[in-house]
This record gives structure tokens, sequence and C-alpha cells, in this order.
């Protein structure tokens, strides 16, 4: 099958690699119909994220048809010709952690836990394609992916509703959803909101589903403020005003938002003199994170308020305010999303036309281009905003 | 330091610092708990006294040259009568014991336990249990003849707040007499406890989830040759056998 290999930094090569096989009695088979591009594999693409090796198969956010399960699975759970989308985070589901709900941590599903155990403490679960630290599963940018836990994680999905309005069930809208959740919205409130790519847009949306009254959408890049503001959210161009927590203090009356949320992660970018030096720290590994939304999520957010980190980090961090943090009395939620949690309720509104999360897609394309795509969507060209890739088109000869 | 953070240094010299603290820590813990097994004169009170008697063992011989000791534990969603039935019958350990080839169960008390060493050479030995506690602890150690000179405990406590089984596992693997208790040694590395630990996650995830995850066996594309080596130096060999849970665990699993 054709699978989109990991080969180094900035070296993406679609491959061509043996079909998946069941390895487990509780795995499945699924043939891929649609296939994404996460802003998370931009920091495998940038080569920040440990434990990535020459070979490996990349991608999180797919779905398509059950073609094998493994001799556990039993049928009114899932069975050959379901349609299904595979939520990222693997999970066991009887692990005390599954059992609350806290899928992302499951304690069963990561083989390689022992490598996150030396930089965490404690492991979270297996995700698809994203490191050796969590599981080196086998990813699913590719025409067959191996599903362990199968009786878990994937949704059904009714025939005649099409792939991109479901696809992203696999991670961005419930982890948008997650992120507005764990702003702990209450009625009136103004949310602030960094990063308006694919995480941040289904942010902006659910932050309003759930009941938010402002929503602050931050960015550099016009045509994702665009987006966010037929969504209904203010915006802000942080690159065109001179200092952006005094322009926020403003627009909220000198309170602040209730709520800021990180909805970029290790790979911020800014202006100025930390920046320079947060980039070479980073380039020396001495600081595996950039993460300066972060600091001004806390330095942003009202007394008492609550910061909501979706946006991925990966090791350690200088200069965390932790002052602010501390004498404002702020709370902060974070966490790989608990997929399970949200995956049917989510779709329950997608069925039910409360949104059609296919607004985000900018790109459709054959998988052959997927390390063209990488470039693209990293470097935010032609108003890039989400990639999906069809594993089974021919791409050789059909442009972007 | 404490003795389990110790451990997972993994260098002789905390090892070696680590073994006297749990020599003095053991020595303490391992008496009292004789006394306390002892003071009990019940049936069990016997068999704890039989476990802190090993545990005191343990602790004196572990002065002896090259003498490793490996402890670990892990809360299981199961109850603790459940995880000990499950390890009571030794026929289940090289399910998740990555370097067990086989255990035959000889007589209520003796086993035969077949390792797989460097180089694939098979190492053999025989055990006998030296106390039973049922649904608590379960002592053994090797008899003379084996190729290794092993001394094994596991415990079995309730977790609080009815979150399963805490499972302790203690190890005591003394000088090794002759060519095949050194490569069992060598099997064994610089870092037993964390081999244990490794081996008590697969049994969690068996008897939790009922199969242990694996990446062994799945596509990839070319990998370098550097890391080929590396494979090879350090297989990360798949569990082979056939996986038998008890029904009960079985059915609670689907339950749950
Ligand atoms: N928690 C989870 O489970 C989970 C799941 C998926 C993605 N993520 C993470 O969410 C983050 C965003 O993902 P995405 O797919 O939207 O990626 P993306 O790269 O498309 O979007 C990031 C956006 O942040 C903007 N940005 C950069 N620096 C900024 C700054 N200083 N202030 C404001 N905006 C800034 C960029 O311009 C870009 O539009 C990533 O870190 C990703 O790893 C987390
Ligand atoms: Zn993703
Ligand atoms: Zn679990």
């Amino acid at each position: 099958m054709k699978a989109v290999c990991w080969m180094g930094t900035e070296k993406m090569s679609v491959e061509t690699v043996p079909d998946p096989t069941i390895l487990n009695p509780r795995d499945a088979i699924v043939k891929i119909t649609s296939t994404c591009i996460c802003g998370s594999d931009l920091h495998l693409y940038n080569g920040l994220m440990p434990t990535m090796e020459q070979g490996d198969i990349m991608g999180h956010e797919f779905m398509g048809e059950v073609v094998e399960v493994g001799g556990a699975i039993r049928p009114e759970k899932l069975k050959v010709g379901d349609r299904v989308v595979v939520p990222f985070t693997i999970a066991c589901g009887h692990c005390f952690f599954c059992r609350q709900e806290l899928w992302s941590c499951c304690d069963n599903s990561n083989p390689n836990y022992w490598i996150a155990e030396k930089m965490m403490g404690y492991s979270p679960s297996g995700l698809f394609g994203y490191t050796h630290m969590l599981g080196g599963y086998a990813g699913g940018q590719a025409q067959y992916a191996r599903v362990p836990f199968a009786d878990v994680g994937p949704l059904k999905i009714p025939d005649g509703i099409a792939d991109e309005k479901v696809v992203f069930l696999s991670d961005i809208f419930p982890t948008g959803w997650m992120g507005a959740e764990n702003c702990n919205i209450k009625p009136g409130d103004t949310v602030a909101i960094w990063g308006c790519g694919p995480v941040g847009q289904f942010a902006i949306r659910s932050a309003f589903l759930l009941g938010a009254e402002r929503v602050i959408a931050i960015d550099r890049f016009d045509y994702r403020l665009q987006l966010a503001q037929e969504a209904g959210a203010e915006i802000i161009n942080y690159e065109q005003v001179e200092d952006l927590l005094q322009l926020l203090k403003d627009m909220t009356g000198n309170i602040g938002p209730d709520s800021c949320m990180d909805a970029v992660g290790m790979e911020a970018h800014y202006t100025g003199p930390v920046y320079a030096i947060d980039r070479i720290k980073q380039a020396l590994r001495l600081q595996p994170d950039r993460p300066q939304v972060l600091r001004q999520c806390i330095l942003a957010c009202r007394k008492g308020g609550t910061v909501s980190v979706p946006g991925v980090y990966g090791g350690f961090i200088d200069k965390m305010p932790i002052g602010a943090y501390v004498n404002k009395g702020l709370t902060m939620k974070t966490g790989q999303t608990h997929m399970m949690r949200y995956m049917k309720p989510l779709l329950d509104r997608v069925q039910r036309g409360e949104i059609d999360p296919s607004f985000v897609v900018s790109h459709r394309v054959p998988i052959d281009q997927a390390p063209k795509m990488y470039q693209v969507f990293r470097d935010k060209q032609d108003h890039c905003t989400k990639v999906v890739l069809d594993p089974w088109a021919d791409g050789s000869s059909i442009a972007a | 330091m404490n003795e389990a953070a110790s451990i997972h240094q993994g260098d002789a010299r905390s090892v070696r610092k680590w073994s006297k603290m749990l020599k003095g820590g053991a020595m303490i813990g391992g008496g009292a708990l004789a006394i306390f097994g002892l003071s009990r004169r019940s049936k069990s009170g016997i068999g704890i006294a039989a476990a802190g008697g090993l545990l005191t063992l343990i602790a004196a011989k572990s002065g002896e040259k090259r003498a490793s000791i490996a402890r670990s534990s892990i809360v299981l969603n199961s109850t603790p009568q459940q995880a000990y039935q499950f390890w009571r019958n030794f026929e289940n350990l090289p399910q998740f014991m990555r370097h067990l080839e086989s255990v035959t169960v000889l007589d209520k008390n003796t086993s035969r336990w077949t390792a797989i060493g460097p180089l694939g050479k098979h190492i053999h030995w025989q055990a006998e249990i030296i106390s039973d506690r049922e649904n608590e602890a379960i002592a053994w150690h090797s008899l003379p003849g084996s190729d290794v000179n092993i001394d094994g405990l596991v415990k079995f406590q309730p977790a609080p707040g009815n979150r399963g089984t805490i499972l302790r596992v203690h190890l005591l693997y003394r000088p090794p007499v002759g060519a095949l208790g050194r490569s069992f040694a060598k099997l064994l590395g610089k870092d037993p406890g964390f081999l244990i630990q490794q081996d008590l996650r697969r049994l969690k995830a068996l008897i939790e989830a009922g199969e242990i995850p694996t990446v062994e066996g799945q596509s990839h594309g070319p990998r370098s040759s550097a890391a080929a080596m590396a494979r090879l130096l350090s297989p990360d060999r798949p569990i082979r056998g056939r996986i038998r849970l008890p029904e009960a665990l079985e059915a609670q699993r689907r339950v749950s």
C-alpha cells in the first residue's frame, strides 16, 4: 500500500509498504477513504518531537471502512463493512483512566510507556503515527491502517453523510470542543483564542455553542482570521497591533478575558528578542518548546479565570509567568483530547446541522502530494487551512 | 533516594547502595513480618512468617557478591483474589514475563521453569513454593541443581477506594553458578527492576485489556541501517503463545 513516511526533519515521502495485518485479537484493519494533515504533524515535520524514526508512517486523522477484524471483536461492536471514523488516541476501555473517560491517559495502549515515563513521570495513551515515545503505532496517512482496541475507539458513521463532514471527528473537532469545554464557559463570558488554525477554528465555534458571548480570535494570517470572523469572532492580527495584552484589556473594559486558550502550541511565532532567544534554545534543544502564547494567555487572563491549552507541548519551557498564574488565582486545563467522550455527541450535532465541519477544508489532494502539502500547510501558503488526502486517487498528474 | 528510585538508576554504585538500604529495610520489615506472622499463630500466619523469613533471607544473602534484587509494583483492575489465582498458576507467567519460555507445574508446590537467555540459550530451574497465603502472598525459591538461584515473593493487597489490587514483586537473583547462570545474569542486565516493571505492565494490560499492546510486526517505510542494527542488538520480541485468561477475568472485562 501507499503510506506517507517520515524520513527525517522536513523529509516526508510516499513509500510503498506492506499492508498492515492483525497483530492482536482486538485489532481491526481499516481501508482508509480520507485522511488529513494536522498541525500536530507539523511538530514532527519540523523535527521537534523526540523519538521519531526514519520510516515511521505518519497520520492520525483518518476514516474508512473496516475490512478485517481480530478474533476478540464482537460483531455488535464492529464488523467488516462498517464505516468508521478512528480517534487519534488509542484506549483499552478498561483501565482506571478509561473508566473515568480520561481516554487519552489510557494505561494499557502504549507499548513504549517507559520512554514517556522517563520524560513525564507517567505515560499517556498511545497515539497513531506520533513518535515511539507515544507508542510507535503506524499512522493513517496510508491506504490501510491497523487499529488496536477497535471495539473501543472507532465511531460508526451512517452512509449518506460525506467524509469531509465527519473525518474531523478523528481529532480537531473534538479537540477544539474540549479546548472550549476546558474554558469553563459561563453565560456572558469572553473567550480569547490564540491560533486560528483548524483547532482554533473549531474551538471558536465550540465556544459559541457552549454559550460564550464574545470570542476574540488572534492570529497573523488574514485568511484564517476571516474564517474566524465568519463564525462571529472579533479578530486581532497580532502583527498589526503594538501591544496585544493592552488591546485585550481595552476590549474587555480593563478586566481581561474570562478564559484564554492556547490553540497554537510549541511552535508559536512572535517577534522581538525573546522570540530570538526561544528559537535558538529550541534549535539547540535547550528548550524543546517555544511557549510565548502560553505566557501571553496567563498574562492576559482575568483574575480567577481559566487558561485552556489544547496546543501541544513536548518538554520544558522557560520564563513561565508563574507569579501571574499563582497570584491571579488562575486555573489551567490541558490534555490530549479524550476523544471518545466527544465523538458521538459531536456527530449528533453534525447530523442535526448545528455545524458543518467541512468549512475548514482548503485542499483535497491525492496522497502522492502529501510531502509537498506538508510544506504548503506549514508555511501557510495558498491560503491553506486544512489538507485532506485521498489515499486512492492517482495523484501523479492531478494538480493541487 | 528511596529504594524504588535508586534501583531505576541502574548504575552499579546505586544498586549497591540500594541493596544495602534494602538489607537494612528488609531486615526490619522482614523480621517484623515474621514476628507478626508467628504471633498470629493461624495457619496463614505461618505463611506470613515464611514470607517474612524469605525477605530476611534475601536481605542476608544480598551481601554476597553480585546478587541482584529487583522489586516493582503495579495496580491491577481486578480483585486480589483474581490476581492471586492468576499468578498462583505459574503456567500463566510466560504470558507476560518476556524472558520465560515455559513453566510446567509438577505438583502442588514445585514447578519447572525455562527461560531464554542471550543467543537463544535455554536456562532451566525448578522452583518450590515455600509460602502460600491465599489471596495475599506467594513466595518461592529455586531448588538445588538449577541453572540459576532465584527467590521470589509476590504480594496482593487491595488498593484503597476499591481501585483494584496493588501487586508487589520482589525477586532476588544470587550469584549464578556456571555459564548458563551467567548468561541469565546477562539477560537481566543492569536493571532487573526495570524488566520486572515491564513484565508487570504486560500483566496489567493482559488482565485489564485482554491483550498486550504491541507494534511488533506492523508495516513501516525504509528504516536507516543504524536503526536496523540497534533492533538486531535488542530485539523487542513479541510474547509467544496463546493467551489464556481465566473465564472470571474475561467475563469481568466484558461487562466493564
Ligand atoms: N490537544 C490535542 O489533542 C491536540 C490535537 C490536535 C492538535 N493539537 C495542537 O493544536 C495546535 C494547533 O493545531 P492546528 O492544526 O490548528 O495547527 P496550525 O499550525 O494550522 O495552526 C496554528 C496557528 O497558530 C498561529 N500562531 C502562531 N503563532 C501565534 C501567536 N504568537 N499568536 C497567535 N497565533 C499564532 C499560526 O499562524 C497558525 O494559524 C498544535 O500545537 C497542535 O499540535 C492538539
Ligand atoms: Zn491531529
Ligand atoms: Zn485504558
